[in-house]
């Protein structure tokens, strides 16, 4: 069964202000159970590393430049450069690897 | 300064928090471009239209939320599994937009928490929480009128010029996104052990999982749904975290 494409955005831009939202306006007192609040401290680390590798060797034409990609950033990031910096040295890095390899 | 105080200046420092708000939405708005660029071109891959990848962005405004989205469009999941797999790649914002609400004035009107709840990604939830007192919501909307434009033409732009650029240039930013992500969790990494190994352990398994027989057949959406919930639960309980700090936003 075909989905329309607007049904998905529908539901993906519903979930997302939901989640903005809700804690905002409804939730005015703390949240104390530790288990929970731990949870939430570590899903979006979780979540974005499981989302980076191994898509990001995937995503280049040669995966010898994701790896390079992965490993500057990592490296960058490290050594605490910015949001930006790090993003950019990272396609900065793949283009120079397959300027080579491809 | 007394809480009536701080008030009255936050009431007189609309015009002036609204045109700071601007100014700090620049190097975000920059780093958005080129991060949603790359959105764009996944947007592309999984078969949206540039209108289309405009509404994604301009209605959600969140880099791994819209990325785990046209993962399943891409795959032609269910709705559900949409609904699920948004709700995990965003579920960091519960916390941020909770901790923004312990800092809005109890007297702002629900109006202002509704918008700000619009303009609620990692970088400005950044900016707002650094301030001191209570949060000036017209801030958090300079912010992101500033940032959010460049988010959603980096996403258009991406959407078309992906088509029209060289490979070696498309490949080359569709590593940017992962640049960002990378930047946000090894410097939360290098200051707390356990999400250093969390973030080790993630790697593992997620690269495990997309090559064991059988699990690597389950759709890539619900792979990072599992492996977030099983790992972070798994913290959770095993390693509790302390401290107050509520989200390290990576910036």
């Amino acid at each position: 069964m075909e989905i329309n494409t607007y049904f998905y955005l529908t539901v993906m831009a519903l979930v997302t202000y939901a989640v903005r939202v809700l804690p905002l306006v409804l939730i005015k007192h703390e949240i104390k159970n530790r288990t929970f609040r731990s949870f939430l401290y570590y899903v979006p680390y979780v979540t974005l590393a499981v989302m980076t590798f191994p898509a990001i060797v995937d995503a280049t034409q040669s995966p010898i430049a994701g790896i390079a990609a992965l490993i500057i950033g990592v490296l960058l990031a490290w050594l605490g450069a910015k949001l930006f910096t790090v993003a950019a040295c990272c396609c900065v890095a793949v283009l120079i690897v397959e300027f080579i390899l491809v | 300064m007394t809480r009536k105080n701080k008030e009255i200046v936050g009431v007189l420092n609309k015009k002036s928090a609204f045109l700071n708000g601007l100014r700090d939405g620049i190097p975000i708005g920059l780093g958005y471009f080129a991060v949603s660029f790359s959105l764009g071109i996944e947007a592309q891959n999984a078969g949206l239209s540039f209108f289309e990848s405009f509404l994604a962005s301009f209605f959600c405004n969140a880099s791994a939320g819209e990325m785990a989205g046209f993962t399943v469009i891409a795959a032609k999941g269910t709705l559900f599994e949409m609904a699920l797999i948004t709700l995990i790649a965003n579920i960091r914002y519960v916390l941020m937009s909770f901790a923004i609400g312990q800092r809005v004035n109890p007297k702002t009107s629900v109006i202002h928490r509704f918008l700000i709840a619009y303009g609620l990604t990692d970088e400005i939830f950044g900016i707002s929480i650094a301030k001191s007192g209570y949060i000036n919501p017209f801030y958090s909307y300079g912010a992101i009128l500033c940032a959010g434009p460049c988010w959603w033409a980096g996403t258009v732009i991406g959407n078309i010029a992906g088509n029209l650029m060289p490979i070696r240039l498309v490949s080359a930013f569709s590593v940017a996104l992962y640049g960002m992500f990378l930047a946000i969790i090894i410097p939360a990494g290098k200051k707390d052990r356990i999400i250093a190994a969390l973030i080790a352990i993630s790697f593992a398994a997620s690269f495990s999982a997309s090559y064991i027989p059988f699990i690597c057949d389950i759709s890539t959406g619900t792979r990072i749904i599992v492996l977030t919930v099983v790992i972070s639960l798994a913290a959770a309980i095993l390693f509790p975290h302390k401290g107050e700090e509520v989200i390290d936003n990576g910036n």
